[in-house]
């Protein structure tokens, strides 16, 4: 049997266009059909109620990260959240943190790309490619796999209480995808790229609260990629300081 | 404001930046997306790529010939085949190239690429990452272009396709963000747009998949070809209609009607659950239409069985479709069946193009879904639409490099300053409307596309279907956006891309209405026979005086593949 129940949908309203209204909570109520997502339900709101609400949305299957926000106080993807996964008939929906807010639930992604960039987001060879395949052993291949998850959702920027006080701060996301890329049996940048995040900016920044592996919709965990990059800083510290008492 | 570039691309999913990546270092090149490049609906594809490399113990004897004769055949004889053959043998140069750039594909013990079986496909060719590949190919692609600096336009979407006297010169763009109109004026454009799955009201697309490229550029006076041929995947979950990939039979899942019977047995009993697309959502549909599917509050559906496969492989080939099913209907593979329904998922037709992704008009190319070259004829292949858009997007670069040397090409400002000038008018006529939301126009048409011209046609519901098209057209010349706000207005640019929706959907529907005969993924229940005859030829529409799309047709370029019949 389809039931409906009315469920109150209270969202952050915000337009950086008009900076002197403040930002306030406006309610929404709407009839939700069990098996909708919170995403299902936006789009309802903006086409049936609010033609003016502004989200961004794409996939509406946790593949494409546009979606990320905060509901009921948590960091998810609206599209793969169920409505009736809530005990309350009332959702609170509120843009990611540590961004500014362009409008409503849209925030300024830029900052979270310009970290992105800043670890050579690619494979780096030095060898010239082979006329087939460079080989790379199962083992090899699924040291990488939970890194190669990551949809870039921001959810873990947002979440990251480093973030928040230090802008400066890398965060999470750009660590786990420099940890995929040294990680790589195929690339070739070397230990001595982790210089440029030997530092509170980078690697040393980290509070290792695990925000940012609660926040993330595909279960990667950005501290363990943070804890393993350090562990390659202190080894090469530690052979430099032998190497120096040898001589 | 008037921006200038040597090449513009619209579409940052994988052809938009193969073809980028190629043109960067000896061009201006810019990308205009209407979401981050990350977000376009080509990090959606799962199962494959295709490419005889041979690496699996099963198929060491494939060869791009093999493949290219698979896809011909699947194609129900529509492909071009000088296309066909030129893609399959670009596919292993392809392949190698994404994992050099780092693409990290799933292995097999002697450490080559993994490659598995997908419907359609005589040898397991299709090598993939997982149940991610889409994801791992963009991300890659994204990735290189990042190297490489590429410009991108994020989040501007494109509000038309200027031309003039069969040249184009750019296109008229769209700040989502700052809510400004703005014209780019370009040497050569491409179109790498993606399909129009969002104009079927049960589709497997990303919402931003509106097929508004494909129709923009009929509307430019751009040929667009073969629009009646739309593949309706297998297996979409019922509710949500999200992909779930053939991979899932490629690794050996069973179809089971209520009666617990692998009943495609009685449509393709060779090929089984991998016969091509188009035979496997006809036979689940005849199963629902004659009572043995299952109900749910979400509709009547199949059972995609995996649970023989086992823990272990569900877990190490096909986990991000555990991960769907357990997120969006709360079934876990492992110890359930997956409910499924066929669902639209790919345009084979589109924007006509040869195989070097030029159009008829000079200076504008298209790549990827939005083009039709074509290679995939009446049906496309599983792992053949990803292999397809890095290949021609590579093609179209190289196409555009040898345009852009032999050819003194200039700008022509004047043709897009007055074609922004239009554009502001219709703006504010869209905000001034005071007729219905676009979203009522918008599902009714989808509704009556996944009704009328879905799996199973026949004249009298296409003749409707063009009808309630028409009266969708003469309503939406009122139709009323909400807020005259310009910036971050989803509904406006909704309502922008409607009109070519409508477009679409017409060409199709007329497309359909025309092809008196089944083949590939057009099934006809008034005439349920291929006619190669009269109808081994590709359908061009053009948009007419009136509006209506006028239709010719196009010879099938044959090489060396004679037509037979398709039995799997």
């Amino acid at each position: 049997m389809i039931t409906k129940d009315t469920y109150t949908f209270k969202i952050l309203r915000y337009d950086a266009k008009a900076p002197d209204e403040k930002p306030e909570f406006q309610l929404y109520r709407i009839k939700v059909i069990p098996g909708l997502t919170v995403l299902a339900m936006l789009i309802r709101i903006r086409d049936e109620i609010d033609g003016t609400l502004s989200f961004r949305s794409s996939c509406r299957s946790a593949v494409c990260g546009s979606c990320a926000m905060v509901i009921n106080g948590k960091i998810d993807l609206a599209c793969r959240t169920q409505v009736a996964f809530f005990e309350s008939n009332t959702i609170i929906l509120e843009p990611l943190p540590n961004m500014d807010i362009i409008k409503d639930l849209v925030v300024d992604m830029e900052p979270f790309w310009d970290m992105y960039e800043k670890v050579q987001p690619y494979l780096i060879r030095k060898t010239p490619d082979p006329g087939k395949e460079i080989t790379q052993s199962e083992e090899e291949r699924s040291r990488i796999d939970q890194f190669v998850n990551c949809i870039l959702c921001a959810s873990c920027y947002g979440a990251c209480p480093v973030v928040s006080r230090n802008p400066e701060y890398i965060g999470p996301a750009a660590l786990a995808k420099l940890e995929r890329f040294i990680l790589d049996s195929r690339d070739e940048r070397g230990a001595g790229f982790l210089k440029t995040m030997n530092n509170e900016k980078g690697l040393w920044g980290c509070d290792t609260v695990l925000r940012c592996i609660d926040a993330c919709p595909k279960d990667v965990r950005p501290t363990d990629a943070i804890v393993e990059l350090r562990k390659i800083l202190i080894k090469e510290k530690m052979k430099q300081l032998f190497d120096k008492e040898g001589r | 404001m008037m921006l200038h570039h040597d090449v513009l691309i619209v579409g940052g999913g994988l052809a938009g930046l193969r073809a980028a990546v190629g043109l960067s270092k000896k061009y201006d090149v810019a990308i205009v997306s209407k979401v981050h490049p990350i977000r376009s609906h080509s990090i959606a594809a799962q199962g494959g790529i295709n490419a005889s490399l041979a690496n699996n113990p099963d198929g060491r004897d494939d060869t791009c010939e093999k493949h290219a004769f698979d896809t011909i055949k699947g194609s129900d004889y529509l492909a071009d085949q000088h296309s066909v053959e030129i893609m399959c043998k670009e596919a292993s140069e392809i392949v190698y190239e994404m994992e050099h750039w780092g693409c990290p594909f799933s292995r097999f013990p002697d450490g080559t690429i993994a490659q598995r079986p997908f419907g359609g496909g005589g040898y397991p060719r299709t090598c993939y990452s997982t149940d991610i590949t889409g994801h791992v190919l963009l991300n890659t692609l994204y990735e290189r272009a990042v190297s490489k600096r590429i410009k991108f336009y994020q989040e501007w979407y494109i509000v038309a396709l200027v031309t003039d006297n069969g040249r184009c010169g750019g296109v008229i763009a769209f700040d989502l963000v700052r809510g400004k109109i703005i014209p780019i004026a370009a040497k050569t454009t491409l179109f790498a747009t993606g399909g129009y799955g969002r104009v079927y009201f049960h589709s497997t697309n990303a919402l931003i998949n509106t097929g508004s490229g494909i129709g923009m550029a009929y509307k430019a006076q751009v040929p667009i070809k073969d629009m009646e041929f739309v593949q309706f995947h297998p297996t979409g979950l019922i509710g949500t209609n999200i992909l779930m990939t053939e991979a899932c039979r490629g690794e050996g899942g069973y179809l089971l009607n209520n009666k617990n019977e692998r009943f495609m047995e009685k449509y393709a009993p060779k090929a089984m659950e991998l016969a091509p697309r188009d035979i496997v959502s006809r036979s689940i549909q005849t199963e629902i239409e004659e009572g043995r599917s299952f109900e749910h509050a979400l509709g009547k559906y199949i059972k995609l069985d995996l649970r023989h496969l086992g823990e272990k492989k569900i877990l190490s080939k096909l986990p991000g479709i555990r991960k769907i099913c357990i997120d969006f209907i709360g079934i876990d593979p492992i110890i359930e069946p997956i409910p499924i329904m066929p669902c639209q998922h790919y345009s084979m037709g589109g924007i006509d193009t040869n195989e070097k992704c030029e159009t008829e008009m000079k200076g504008f190319y298209a790549a990827g879904e939005c083009a039709c070259v074509s290679v995939h004829g009446a049906n496309r292949l599983g792992g053949n639409s990803l292999l397809e858009t890095i290949v021609f997007g590579k093609l179209a670069g190289l196409a555009i490099d040898e345009y852009l040397t032999n050819n003194d090409v200039k700008a022509d400002e004047k043709i897009v300053q007055d074609r922004k000038d239009e554009i502001e008018k219709k703006i504010i006529r869209l905000v001034s409307g005071s007729g219905e939301k676009p979203f009522i126009l918008q599902t009714e048409l989808a509704k009556t596309m996944s009704r009328n011209v879905g799996i199973f046609r026949k004249k009298e519901e296409i003749v409707e279907a063009i009808n309630n098209i028409i009266n969708i057209k003469e309503r939406y010349r009122n139709v009323c956006v909400s807020s005259p706000s310009r910036h971050m207005n989803y509904e406006l640019m909704n309502t922008i891309e409607l009109e070519y929706m409508l477009e679409v959907a017409h060409t199709i529907a007329v497309g359909a209405h025309q092809r008196e005969e089944s083949r590939g993924s057009h099934y006809r229940r008034d005439f349920t026979k291929r006619d190669d005859t009269q109808w081994m030829k590709h359908t061009i529409a053009r948009i007419g005086e009136g509006g209506g799309p006028v239709i010719t047709s196009k010879e099938v370029t044959i090489t060396q593949y004679q037509p037979m019949e398709r039995i799997y």
